[in-house]
């Protein structure tokens, strides 16, 4: 695949955009602002951006409890999305699912999950439907290295290869659920291994390196798109910050942060473009103060927007 | 005696009973390394070691169905499933298998194991990490069902409960884990079945459950200052339920208010109602009442979330509805 120049600075963009973002919100949660679980995506933006680079408004993700840059990268707002983590009635799920459960159905965004694994089956269920209906659409499937270990992983996995769905699973391995690292917690070095048993392609791609996560994603989302069934990508991957903020980490060394920073997805973009001459210093700048403007406007409307209202509690629970 | 957190005093309780008994091990996500997410398995790994405290993967299922295979054949396991809303995951080793084996096999099977969880609203978790389900468990014939609100008697019935030789969900409300409180040092238990009247009085009987206790006890408190005097009755487990401890408060109040968390419709608080109404309606002389959550997922969003969970003027208001 070749990568237009445009492409490459659209994607740095948003890599940018979720950093800021998620930098932002560790902020406000430090200063009580956003009430709750947080898990943050620094470090981890190139996996959902490269990805999402592949997809269209048409075809759907389900995210993982870590899901703000799932969101962005698939085109949500956010505005939106900074006003539900304050828990307001402007907010993408009026307050009521907060940063676990963010969704935007019009994007194709099926939800942040609770639960982990919760995502699987649904992403392959939303790809027996593009099947179905023969939509040429596809799904995507985010899930964690914890995740991979889940019943319903397999489950779906195996289903999905059964019946040739259109679903690429994504897993992004950033070698820990929690504080239980992969070595501990699986027997093979790599997720992607696993794929062999449901006879689905398995990849395992440097998910810290944008360009490499959107070939092979696109690879495996063509593949699903012409029919002919799922893949698994793994992508290689590590969280910068704690796993919810206020974790103390005390589970892992600070060397190994220290040596992943160094592999830190967006200074390798820019670095690239640079050389390319493709982005210069000024434009870079640029492009960091609109993300900044554009932050800081979704954080006022987020403050000024109002609570839910109490009467709205026992709405939307049934249809 | 010593002062402690509800957590601390469940940390206790694991390190006498896992000192005692060489064949109880500890499973569950980040309960090893981490100390559990609540805290409360802190230092077991330093001081068992990784035979008996095991970090698991993330892995439900077979976290619940290793502990009932193990029990079955011999060990004790007391496991942790961090969220009880985690509990849809593994059900099926829980309801069907662990709860039912015994009585499958013809009295065959003893399953003593104990499944830990936190449950509960109040930190702005969301829906998938804040319920209680309680009513869940109850539902299901062999399982027992406990839900302390103090830090002595979450000590106490967690001893009871790993020298049990059934299937134990112990529930333990997440806004709980920081109360401190006197905890008897050493080795006690507190059997099942035994309501604990946490506050006497003699005008209405307050049933309540977990952090609902603490709600009822200030509600209590307000209300002694209008003259009504409040009783307090915590049944700390709801099944085995203490009927008769229940019945016997309603024979001295006449009146009756269930509180829980959970929601009201097909809660545990049904069940107490329909079983004073069936056993002791002679002796009421207004409706039963009940103060529990909407029907509906738990909120986000931070006045939502304190409107759905039940509070102190919902108390008061019930309790002079009653008195009415
Ligand atoms: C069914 C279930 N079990 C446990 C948890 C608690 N939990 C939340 S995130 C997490 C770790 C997930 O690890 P992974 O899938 O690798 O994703 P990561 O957090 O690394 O992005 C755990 C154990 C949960 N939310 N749901
Ligand atoms: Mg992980």
């Amino acid at each position: 695949m070749d990568l237009t120049n445009e492409r490459l600075v659209e994607m740095y963009i948003a890599m940018n955009k979720i950093r800021t973002f998620e930098n932002r919100v560790a902020e406000l949660f430090a200063d009580g602002k956003i009430p709750g679980f947080v898990h943050l995506y620094v470090g981890e933006e190139a996996v959902a951006t490269g990805v999402c680079a592949n997809l269209t408004d048409k075809d759907y993700i389900t995210s993982t409890h870590r899901g703000h840059g799932h969101l962005i990268a698939k085109g949500g707002d956010i505005k939106l999305m900074m006003a539900e983590l304050f828990g307001k009635k402007t907010g993408y799920c009026k307050g009521k699912g907060g940063s676990m459960h963010i969704a935007d159905l019009d994007l194709g965004i099926m939800g942040a999950n609770g639960i982990v694994g919760g995502g699987p089956p649904l992403a392959a269920g939303a790809a027996l439907a593009c099947q179905y209906l023969d939509s040429k659409s596809v799904a995507v499937c985010f899930f964690g290295d914890g995740a991979s270990n889940q019943g319903t992983t397999h489950e779906a996995m195996n289903l999905a290869t059964c019946w040739k769905l259109p679903v690429v699973f994504i897993n992004e391995n950033n070698m820990y659920g929690i504080s239980s690292c992969t070595i501990n917690s699986m027997c093979v070095p790599n997720v992607a291994d696993r794929a062999a048993a449901y006879d689905m392609p398995g990849v395992v791609v440097d998910g810290n390196d944008v360009v490499a996560v959107c070939e092979a994603a696109g690879e495996g989302i063509d593949r699903a798109r012409q029919g002919r069934g799922p893949s698994l990508i793994e992508c290689k991957t590590y969280r910068h910050r704690g796993h919810f903020e206020g974790d103390p980490c005390a589970y892992r060394d600070d060397s190994e942060l220290e040596e992943w920073k160094e592999k830190d997805p967006i200074p390798r973009l820019e670095q690239k473009l640079k050389e390319m001459g493709v982005l210069t210093d000024e434009k870079i700048q640029e492009i960091k103060d609109k993300l900044q403007n554009d932050l800081a406007e979704a954080e006022k409307f987020a403050e000024e927007s109002p609570f839910p209202d109490v009467s709205e509690l026992l709405e939307d629970v049934y249809s | 005696m010593p002062n402690m957190t509800f957590a601390q005093a469940l940390n206790d309780a694991h390190k006498i009973e896992m000192s005692r008994d060489p064949n109880i091990y500890v499973a569950g996500e980040d309960v090893g390394v981490y100390g559990g997410i609540f805290g409360v398995t802190a230092g077991l790994l330093d001081q068992f070691g990784e035979k008996r405290v095991k970090d698991t993967p993330i892995t439900e299922s077979a976290i619940v169905g290793t502990a009932v295979g193990a029990a079955t054949v011999g060990l004790r396991p007391v496991v942790e499933l961090m969220f009880v809303d985690f509990i849809g995951v593994a059900l099926d080793q829980l309801y069907n298998q662990a709860a039912k084996m015994k009585y499958m096999f013809g009295g065959k099977a003893r399953i003593p194991m104990v499944l830990r969880a936190a449950c509960g609203a109040g930190i702005g978790a969301a829906a998938q990490h804040s319920q209680c389900l309680e009513a869940l468990f109850m539902h299901i014939p062999g399982l027992k069902v406990v839900m302390p609100s103090t830090p002595s008697d979450a000590k106490g019935l967690l001893i009871q409960a790993i020298r049990d030789d059934n299937p134990v969900v112990f529930l333990e409300h997440k806004m709980l884990y920081a109360l401190e409180g006197d905890v008897p040092e050493g080795d006690y238990t507190i059997p099942f079945g035994q309501a604990d009247v946490k506050r006497e009085g003699t005008d209405v009987t307050v049933v309540a459950t977990a952090n609902m206790v603490h709600t009822a006890l200030s509600a209590a408190e307000k209300l002694a200052g209008d003259g009504i005097s409040v009783e307090v009755v915590d049944p700390r487990t709801l099944y085995p339920l203490d009927e008769e401890g229940i019945i016997n408060s309603v024979k001295k109040t006449h009146r009756l208010v269930i509180v829980h968390e959970e929601v009201k419709f097909a809660g545990s608080g049904a069940e107490i109602a329909a079983m004073v109404a069936e056993k002791a309606f002679d002796y009421l002389d207004a409706p039963i009442l009940r103060v529990a959550a909407p029907f509906c997922p738990v909120p986000f969003s931070h006045p939502l979330e304190q409107a759905y969970i039940p509070s102190e003027g919902q108390v008061i208001e019930a309790v002079k509805k009653v008195m009415a």
